[in-house]
């Protein structure tokens, strides 16, 4: 018998067809990647046993921080097209009487992120480039019966998105009377239907908790 | 991994090589893996999870409405106190007969208390996800929650559970107690506004807790 001869080369993977695989899976999840844009305030939400999702798209958060600042986000709606965010800036700049010009409302569209400035220094907070300054402009929204800008958030985002959503992403350790307002605040508006925004915990009932 | 190319000597014939343009693919595959790994993590993990709830209408001041009368006996109050502490307490309040009963959020506090009033509904609840997976029940799948929320209606034994809240509890608190509602398969909860002699109750239970010596209060 002859002997089987090694080759001295190394054996030569075709490696395309998993790169082709490879780069399909990769468009597609890059495709599917909803960026979050960045969280202006942190916050760490409570556990819950919920195990519903957060809807997608038609969703109005109240986000409550740490230390009682009162933060607000829409989104653009189901399609990117309907641009419900500059319209709800532009209702905001009437009711207070100020003027937006297309760049600013085109940047608020861009920017995801939640709205924690007094209507008055939003223009401030739009032009501004410098991430210290906006953080020292995000006073929160202001929420006292004196004037109480939140509300005009929460009704003109109703008004141009009839089927949004309303989450509350409270943090953990928020005193609850604030809590209370921001709800009250809701009730005002006629919102009686609330998600909060939760962790995931899991939670078992014994045999004899059920027997005793 | 890199390939060594030996190259072969063969006379002086200088010829194109036919077909073996080999471009060497591996650090595009780890590239890509990684990249692949990095937004399968962050599409499968990056969604929280919401907890639903509804509130019942504000009664508006002009407006004359009653609002619903509930037995007594069947109201269990639950007040959110400072410190992650719950007080609780059955029927009405009176400033003279009422104790207030102090539990925690832990598995044999607050959760035994409502579970103690609710067996006979969580029983039916169980056992009826019970024969749905066994199979005794033959039921589609999506029916399964409305059957639940049909078998919370008819229940007329449950307690009825008055939500509280002190004025330094936290929303946490809030969101731990609506949760044990739902673990408990509570029928029927509301949340309300404490009123002044619940919050003096509560007061009471402060300073009785702060003048006992640690270790004793109870």
């Amino acid at each position: 018998m002859p002997k089987v001869k090694l080759g001295a080369k190394s054996p030569r993977i075709d490696m395309t067809p998993m790169v082709d695989l490879f780069t399909l899976l990769l468009t597609f999840f890059i495709l599917t990647a909803t960026f979050r844009p960045q969280e202006t305030a942190p916050v760490d939400t409570p556990f819950s046993v919920s195990e519903k999702p957060m809807m997608d798209a038609n969703v109005m958060t109240v986000l409550i921080a740490k230390d009682n600042r009162i933060f607000f986000n829409v989104d653009n709606g189901p399609d990117t097209i309907l641009k419900y965010r500059p319209k709800i800036l532009a209702e905001m700049g009437k009711r207070y009487n100020i003027e937006f010009t297309e760049d600013e409302l085109r940047l608020f569209e861009k920017t995801g992120t939640a709205v924690g400035v007094p209507i008055q220094d939003m223009k401030k907070y739009l032009s501004t480039k410098d991430s210290d300054e906006k953080i020292a402009l995000e006073k929160g929204v202001p929420i006292d019966s004196a004037d109480n800008q939140l509300s005009y958030w929460i009704l003109f985002a109703r008004q141009i998105n009839p089927a949004i959503n309303t989450m509350i992403k409270g943090d953990a350790d928020v005193d609850f009377p604030v809590v209370r307002e921001v709800l009250d605040i809701l009730q005002d508006k006629m919102v009686n239907r609330f998600n909060l925004i939760t962790n995931l915990r899991a939670v078992q009932i014994t045999e004899e908790q059920i027997a005793e | 991994m890199a390939h060594i190319v030996q190259e072969e000597k063969k006379g002086s014939k200088k010829r194109p090589k036919k077909g073996e343009a080999f471009v060497d693919m591996t650090p595009m595959v780890d590239l890509m893996s990684l990249l692949i790994t990095f937004f399968m993590l962050t599409a499968a993990f990056s969604k929280p999870k919401v907890m639903e709830i509804i509130l019942p209408e504000k009664i508006r001041k002009d407006e004359k409405v009653e609002p619903p009368k509930i037995a007594d006996s069947r109201t269990l109050n639950i007040i959110l106190g400072p410190d992650d502490k719950v007080y609780w307490y059955p029927g009405k309040a009176d400033p003279e007969v009422t104790v207030l009963q102090e539990t925690d959020f832990s598995a044999t506090g607050i959760r035994q208390v409502l579970l103690d009033r609710n067996r006979a509904l969580f029983r039916k609840i169980d056992q009826f996800e019970k024969d749905v997976i066994s199979g005794k029940i033959n039921i589609r799948q999506d029916s399964v929650r409305s059957a639940i929320s049909q078998l919370k209606k008819d229940d007329d034994t449950g307690p009825i559970v008055l939500i509280k809240a002190y004025k330094t509890a936290k929303y946490k608190n809030f969101v731990d107690i609506i949760d044990e509602m739902s673990i408990v398969g509570i029928a029927r909860y509301i949340f309300t506004d404490i009123d002044w002699i619940e919050e003096n109750l509560v007061v009471d239970a402060l300073n009785r807790a702060a003048a006992a010596p640690s270790g004793s209060a109870q």
